[in-house]
């Protein structure tokens, strides 16, 4: 996919830039807001890095004037560690997701894959049905079936599979889990995730011989009908 | 332009102003005294006077000129010491009878009445003396003084001035002696002050500034600001502590981080040796991230600066949630894991650190608690408790717990960076509320208030 990145720290940029071109995608570094919101208008990318503090235009103005002309190619902010935690003032601007520097590589990756999808999905949201290998969801009835099996998962259960079948193929991280499944922004200090994973993971996976839900090392999980 | 100290000091300039005050009040009440003393002797004076002149009228008009000379005669008979004056004069200011040689040479004023000198004729030095007299004009151009010598007069005015003079000039002399004594006492006081502010700032921040002890107001200013020092100091060391304490805590994590990477140099490391050396030293790095980012969080919900966040919160909705979140982690450590709703009420809060406090409380709950023990979540109101089995917090140390990096003895093997009850404590003091941590018999029952 192509990326722009819109980020004046260059050490920062040039760590984005190496880790979006080692998983196959197509990077574009700007270094100041002018050039960045000038080549957001002008070229066509499919997900745009924006960090929050810029010599102006910041990035919170460079998200707005894009989402005042029409253009809603999805937007990650990026803020630097120690400012104020304001990923509701982001996310009003019209920011799609919200980072806190430092980040690992792997979660930036993760987020902005879920992002691309999420927008190339919107045009059919009416979907009712979502599959990866013999596993089968029926999002009108909230049925679960494994070939032909029907599974019975508990409602957050439920939610946390639609998630992972929704980003399907991809890795998603711990806190994008906590911030989609459970809806809360927050550092949980043990990791109660892998808890919740490994309850599925016996609903989903144990009877069968192939498994779907695989632990990504250092990143998170992903649900995929081949280990990667 | 400078002035010495004192002159300078705004307590000098009150006791100056005091000065005038009190000097021009001396002279008003003295002026009184004068008019009423040395002015009613003058007035009794020319009220004898002017009866003496009454009665020769009265003379002059039934026995005419003949009969005020023989009277002004017998009179100046009878007083040899010439306590009175008397001259009567032909029109050309001849003397014809009377204790005068000459008709003085001072002009009367608008009512007829003259002060003049008279010369003492008994005394051998002649001593000069002063005389008030009435002038009239009698039929045929004869002129009549009728008077009396004021010797008395003059003598007790004197006194009276002398004594006024004197009065205003001690007065101003205490005044001014007083005034200056009391703005050195002042300006001692102050100094006082000064001078610990000034070794304070040069950094010696356990000096106190002296009192008195009498509870006056400098008393209460230097007890005020000896209480200021004090909080101040205490804020100083805490800062200091938590200082200390990042350097301790982080440097165990760096020195582990360090060693990791120090060992991926070794050779004849296999694949997934070294990819499992690198996981390890991803982790201490993440750890260590996730210790500032705490720390900053803390900050920053001290500060208050996430308010902006806040919006209508259910908190046993959210407790609702924790539970569910870490029923599982509490079930997989054999523990029994129990969720009470009591009615609640809606607050004004931030969803997210609320979830993050509970969190950090049901965290410590199902990380303290023995194997066979029991964690409770109860909502309740506005507060939220969340009760363990474990061993609990001697009541001593209730409070300790809450300062950053605070690890109890009996925990430090477990993971943890003890900052979690400090965000806890930050979170419910951003909602108004505050934390309690008692006695669960057996176990710790924390309870989160929510203003």
């Amino acid at each position: 996919m192509r990326v722009l990145v819109i980020e004046d720290d260059s050490e920062v940029a040039s760590y984005i830039v190496k880790a979006l071109g080692e998983a196959g995608h197509n990077p574009t570094h700007a270094d100041t807001g002018k050039q960045g919101l000038f080549l957001a208008t002008t070229e066509d990318y499919d997900v745009l890095v924006v960090d929050r503090m810029l010599p102006a235009p910041d990035g919170l103005t460079i998200i707005r004037t894009l989402r005042a002309s029409d253009d809603d190619t999805p937007a990650l902010v990026l803020s630097a560690l120690g400012e104020v935690d304001d990923r509701v003032k982001g996310l009003k601007a019209g920011g799609d997701d919200y980072l806190t520097k430092p980040f690992a590589a792997s979660e930036l990756l993760a987020r902005l894959e879920a992002l691309t999808r999420r927008s190339a999905k919107s045009g059919n949201s009416a979907e009712t049905h979502l599959a990866v290998g013999d596993l089968e969801v029926d999002l009108l009835a909230r049925r679960v079936t494994r070939a032909g099996t029907e599974i019975d998962l508990q409602p957050r259960e439920y939610r946390l599979l639609e998630y992972l079948m929704r980003n399907a193929g991809n890795v998603v991280t711990r806190t994008m889990l906590l911030e989609h499944v459970w809806d809360y922004h927050f550092d949980p200090q043990t990791n109660v995730i892998d808890v919740h994973i490994s309850r599925l993971r016996q609903k989903i996976d144990k009877e069968f011989d192939t498994p779907l839900i695989h632990t990504v090392r250092g990143a998170g999980y992903a649900l995929r009908a081949t280990p990667p | 332009m400078t002035l010495p100290p004192l002159l300078r000091s705004a307590s000098f300039r009150l006791t100056l102003i005091y000065i005038l005050l009190f000097g021009g009040s001396a002279a008003v009440l003295l002026g009184f005294l004068y008019w009423a003393t040395a002015g009613t002797l003058s007035d009794q004076v020319d009220a004898t006077i002017e009866a003496d002149s009454k009665g020769l009228a009265e003379q002059y008009e039934l026995r005419g000129t003949p009969g005020v000379a023989a009277i002004i005669s017998e009179r100046v008979r009878r007083d040899p010491g010439g306590r009175t004056v008397y001259l009567l004069t032909d029109p050309l200011r001849r003397p014809l009878v009377g204790n005068l040689s000459d008709w003085p040479t001072v002009d009367p004023d608008a009512r007829g009445w003259i002060e003049f000198e008279l010369r003492d004729r008994d005394s051998p030095d002649g001593e000069v003396y002063l005389a008030r007299a009435r002038s009239f004009v009698l039929q045929g151009g004869l002129n009549l003084l009728v008077g009396r010598e004021v010797r008395e007069l003059v003598r007790t005015r004197d006194m009276v001035i002398n004594a006024m003079i004197w009065g205003i000039a001690i007065t101003l002399a205490l005044a001014l002696a007083g005034g200056i004594a009391m703005s050195r006492s002042t300006t001692r006081r102050i100094e006082a002050i000064n001078q610990t502010s000034r070794e304070i700032a040069d950094g010696a921040l356990d000096r106190r500034i002296p009192t008195r002890g009498t509870g006056d107001e400098f008393d209460r200013l230097a007890a005020q600001l000896n209480e200021m020092l004090d909080r101040n100091q205490s804020l100083m060391e805490g800062l200091r502590h938590v200082t200390d304490n990042i350097a301790h805590d982080l440097r165990t994590p760096l020195s582990r981080l360090r060693q990791t990477l120090e060992g991926l140099e070794e050779d004849g490391l296999s694949g997934p040796e070294r990819t499992a050396r690198i996981d390890r030293a991803i982790g201490e790095a993440d750890g260590l991230l996730s210790i500032f980012n705490a720390l900053l969080r803390i900050t920053q919900i001290e500060a208050g600066g996430r308010r902006d966040n806040f919006s209508t919160v259910d908190p046993g909705e959210v407790v609702a949630d924790v539970a569910e979140l870490y029923e599982p982690v509490a079930e997989e450590k054999g523990l029994s894991f129990s969720l009470r709703l009591d009615a609640t009420a809606e607050i004004e809060g931030d969803r997210d650190l609320l979830f993050q406090a509970i969190a950090n409380l049901a965290d410590n709950a199902i990380k303290y608690s023995p194997p066979d023990g029991t964690v409770t979540l109860h909502a309740a109101g506005r507060a939220v408790t969340v009760s363990d089995t474990g061993p609990g917090i001697p009541e001593e140390a209730r409070e300790e717990v809450f300062r950053r990096f605070h690890r109890l003895e009996a925990a430090r093997s477990t993971p943890g960076s003890g900052l979690g009850l400090s965000l806890v404590e930050a979170v419910a003091h951003l909602h108004g509320g505050r934390v309690r941590l008692e006695d669960n018999r057996p176990g710790l029952k924390a309870i989160l208030e929510l203003g």
